[in-house]
Formats: structure tokens, C-alpha cells, sequence
């Protein structure tokens, strides 16, 4: 679940991290302008979107008084940024920069472990900081169980140059963010930047914040206090007309899982799931080189009549090629089900399953019925001997005419 | 239609069996079977054929007058 940046500085501020004065939101140029006034200074108007890209779409502007903010304001509110409306405008004092930091914790997929990242080079995105200056980032892991200590921040931001009393209150900072990260169920709390003003205080310029969808449960406390609804649905950008048919696929038919659908703009259809395999399975057919027309996941033994409608989504939407059925060793699915719902979805769109399956990967459960299906329809098929990111490049390889 | 299982149904075994038709009913899964109001016939209800576990529930209960046929 994604923050706004106003939910993420609440939450930032409820922790002791500093932040800009005022730092409250506007629903109108009133209530920008009387925020402006209370602040009695220069001050930035930032539109409260679930994207990035404001700055050039201006939805971020400066004012100088109450009046030039409620101006501001008006110019924003109505803005639509990458498909979102403003969910309101944040107005903040808006102060002399003398430096800008960066500051992250996120999930360390290969590690099993929360990572934090800083570096003195923040303002900018992190991702070309690593590439062209990695002296200028400094990473650690550290544990969810053990206590997290202060030590172990202030290695981090000393570990790029930092020192003095710039090392302690940065270190300070880090630390709450870790904190954040661990008792919130975050996969994602960011500061970036993290500026020294030229008085010399360190402040949230702007931050993110990422809840893990399974935390949601237990975050009620916090949501609550923020005002945030845990059923809402927030996503980078709208759902599309395919998203919204896959979801309607699934919710029709309690049986299984068939969901979580997501467009891509490429050729390569895809029916994928099991354990941890929709992600696997999708990052294995990009590092072959193909190029996926959707994510999904299926999982729990869905009906033939619920994947036979998810082949048919999927062979609907314009430019898929051809599909690849795959999934990690499955137990509770059954391999011969999803056989019939993939070759029925198949031949109702008027399409052969041996020319339309690019291949068929699913071991497990009832797979001796699951394969002679398979091979009474000539659809390539193989088996557990073939690890997932094999039958990622066969089907890529059936793709290009390999 | 279905493309991966047939269900073959003795009528005049359901029909001499009090209670079958309604049993077949009840048993399977996914619905396959629909017995008449008067529960002595049993239908099909063809765009659930394709469903069938296999689960060899109907053939248990009915031996004689149900076959379950795998058509791959």
C-alpha cells in the first residue's frame, strides 16, 4: 500500500524525523493560502499524487505569500499527473538548501534481510547515484528479530564521509527510519532528499513510504491514525480495461486464483503462478529476452472455466502472440485442470493449442492426466527436470522460431 | 461442449434405483448431475462435464449406471 507523501511525513514525524514547518495539506487555494499565511514565509506547493514526475508536470510551485500560494494551488488541484488526481495539496516552508542526502530502507531480496542505503548525492534518483558514483553510497543489511541500535546507522552514513556533529544527527535520522521500516511493516521508507539547511537543521523534503500488503491486517492502529482507509485500492497508475476484465475473471469464480493481472506492452502472453513463480517465472522470460504482455498469478487449484477465461483475456488483448503456461511444482493445483482451462481458453478463441502454447511447464499434482492432455493436443510440455527459467527461454525460443 | 470428459448415464438404472438420481446430485463436486424434480431421472448439465475431478464419486455410487470417460 503506498503512502502519500503527506501520510509518509506524518508517520516520518510521529518518529522524531524533522520536517519542513507547516508540512500540512490543502483541499482548496483557502486553506493553501491561510497554511502559507501561518507559516509567514516562502513556501512550496507540492500536489499529493501517487506518481512521480511532478516537478515537470507542475505540480510542484513556489510562493512568497498567502496570496501567490492560494494561486498556486489553483494551478495544481485540478492537474492530473500520469492519470491521478491531487489528493490534496501539501504546502511547507520552503527553506535555503545547503546540501542534500539520501536515505532508504528497503528489502534485500538476496539477503532475506531489510537494507538500508545512504548518500551524500540525495535529490537525484538513487538507481544513477549507484551506477555513476558508487563511492557516494553506502548499504548495510540488518535483522528484524535483534533490536535495531543506533551503531549500526552511524556506520552507514560514516561510511561515505560524513563526520561530526553532521554524522550524529544524520545517523539519528537513519536510525528512526529503520525503526519505521521494522514496526510498520514497510517494504519501502524513503527520504530523499534529506536536506542540511543552510542554518545548519537537517529536514524530510520528501519520502515514501511502502506498506506490505500482509501488514495491512495488523497496521490498523497506525492506518486508522493517519486517516487512511486500508481497502483502498492504491496503485502507480489506473488500472487498465485488461486489469480491470482479469480481476472480474477472478471474482466471478471463488475456485482458485486466477488474478492479479497486470498489462505489459509486449507479445508473449503469460499464464503463471505457484509459490513465489509469477515473479520468478515473469523475470526469467525478460532475461531471455522476451517480452511479456502481462503479469498474473494463478494458484489454488482454479476451475477450468475460470483459466479457460484467463486464456481468452489474454489471447484477446492486441499483440499477444502466443501464451506460455508455467508454474513452480504445484501440490494443491492440479496440473490436468489448468490443462483443460489453458486449451479450452485456447480453442474457444479460435486458435490451435500447439501453434497458440509457446510451452507448458507445470509438474506436481495429477500431472501423468495434466501431460497426456498436453500431448493429445500436441502442445509442447516439459517437465520438473526443467527448471523454471529453462522453460522461460524454450518459450522465449518458440517465440523467435527457434 | 465438452472436450475433455464424457459422462455416460444408464437412464434405466437411475430410474429402477429409489434415490439415485438425487444421490448423483449430491455427490459430485462440480455439479455435474441434475436430478428431476420427481428424482427418478438424472441430466447432465454439459458446461460443468469439463470440471470433473475424476474424484470417481458418481461411479461409486452408481457402478452400473454411471461411466466417467476420459476423452485424451
Amino acid at each position: 500500500m503506498r503512502f502519500y507523501e503527506f501520510e509518509s511525513k506524518r508517520l516520518f514525524g510521529k518518529l522524531g524525523i524533522p520536517l519542513p514547518r507547516g508540512s500540512k495539506v490543502a483541499a482548496n487555494a483557502a486553506e493553501a493560502s491561510a497554511i502559507a499565511a501561518e507559516i509567514a514565509g516562502p513556501v512550496v506547493l507540492k500536489s499529493q499524487v501517487l506518481s512521480g514526475g511532478r516537478m515537470k508536470a507542475g505540480g510542484v510551485l513556489f510562493a512568497d505569500t498567502p496570496e501567490q500560494a492560494a494561486a498556486a494551488a489553483e494551478k495544481i488541484l485540478p492537474l492530473k499527473i500520469s492519470g491521478h488526481s491531487a489528493r490534496g495539496v501539501l504546502v511547507e516552508q520552503r527553506a535555503p538548501v545547503a546540501q542534500e542526502y539520501y536515505v532508504g530502507v528497503t528489502w534485500d531480496g538476496i539477503h532475506k534481510l531489510p537494507i538500508m542505503i545512504f548518500s551524500d548525492m540525495g535529490g537525484i534518483d538513487i538507481e544513477e547515484v549507484a551506477e555513476r558514483h558508487p563511492e557516494h553510497i553506502g548499504k548495510r543489511n540488518f535483522s528484524t528479530i535483534a533490536p535495531f541500535s543506533d551503531y549500526m546507522a552511524k556506520e552507514l552514513v560514516a561510511s561515505v564521509g560524513v563526520t561530526g556533529s553532521d554524522l550524529n544527527r544524520l545517523s539519528a535520522i537513519a536510525a528512526s527510519l529503520a525503526r519505521v521500516f521494522i514496526n510498520y511493516g514497510l517494504t519501502l521508507a524513503e527520504i530523499n532528499p534529506l536536506a542540511k539547511l543552510e542554518d545548519g537543521r537537517f529536514v524530510c523534503l520528501d519520502g515514501h513510504i511502502d506498506m506490505e500488503d500482509e501488514a495491512i491486517d495488523s497496521q490498523q492502529a497506525i492506518l486508522k491514525e493517519l486517516s487512511m482507509d486500508p481497502a483502498e485500492k492504491r496503485q502507480a497508475r489506473p488500472a487498465t480495461q485488461f486489469e480491470i476484465d482479469g480481476a472480474k475473471i477472478d471474482a466471478a469464480d471463488h475456485r482458485g486464483v486466477a488474478g492479479n493481472v497486470v498489462e505489459f506492452d509486449g507479445t508473449l502472453g503469460l499464464v503463471i503462478g505457484a509459490g513465489g513463480g509469477s515473479l520468478t517465472l515473469f523475470d526469467a522470460v525478460r532475461k531471455h529476452g522476451g517480452k511479456p504482455a502481462n503479469y498474473c498469478e494463478i494458484g489454488g487449484n482454479p476451475s477450468v472455466s475460470k483459466t479457460c477465461e484467463l486464456t481468452k483475456l489474454i489471447l484477446a488483448k492486441p499483440g499477444v502472440e502466443k501464451i506460455a503456461v508455467m508454474m513452480n511444482v504445484v501440490s494443491n493445483t492440479r496440473v490436468d485442470i489448468v490443462a483443460r482451462g489453458v486449451i479450452k481458453g485456447v480453442v474457444e478463441s479460435g486458435f490451435k493449442p500447439s501453434e497458440k502454447i509457446a510451452i507448458f511447464r507445470i509438474p506436481g499434482s495429477w500431472e501423468t492426466d495434466g501431460f497426456a492432455i498436453l500431448k493429445h493436443y500436441g502442445v509442447p510440455y516439459c517437465d520438473r527436470t526443467v527448471s523454471m527459467y529453462e522453460a522461460a527461454g524454450r518459450a522465449v525460443a518458440n517465440m523467435q522460431g527457434r | 461442449m465438452a472436450m475433455f470428459i464424457r459422462i455416460d448415464v444408464d437412464d434405466a438404472v437411475v430410474a429402477r434405483t429409489p434415490g439415485l438420481a438425487v444421490k448423483l446430485a449430491e455427490v459430485c463436486p462440480v455439479n455435474i448431475f441434475a436430478a428431476d424434480s420427481a428424482g427418478n431421472r438424472v441430466g447432465i448439465v454439459e458446461e460443468n462435464v469439463d470440471e470433473c475431478t475424476l474424484c470417481e464419486l458418481c461411479t461409486q455410487a452408481c457402478p452400473e449406471g454411471v461411466r466417467v470417460v476420459k476423452l485424451y
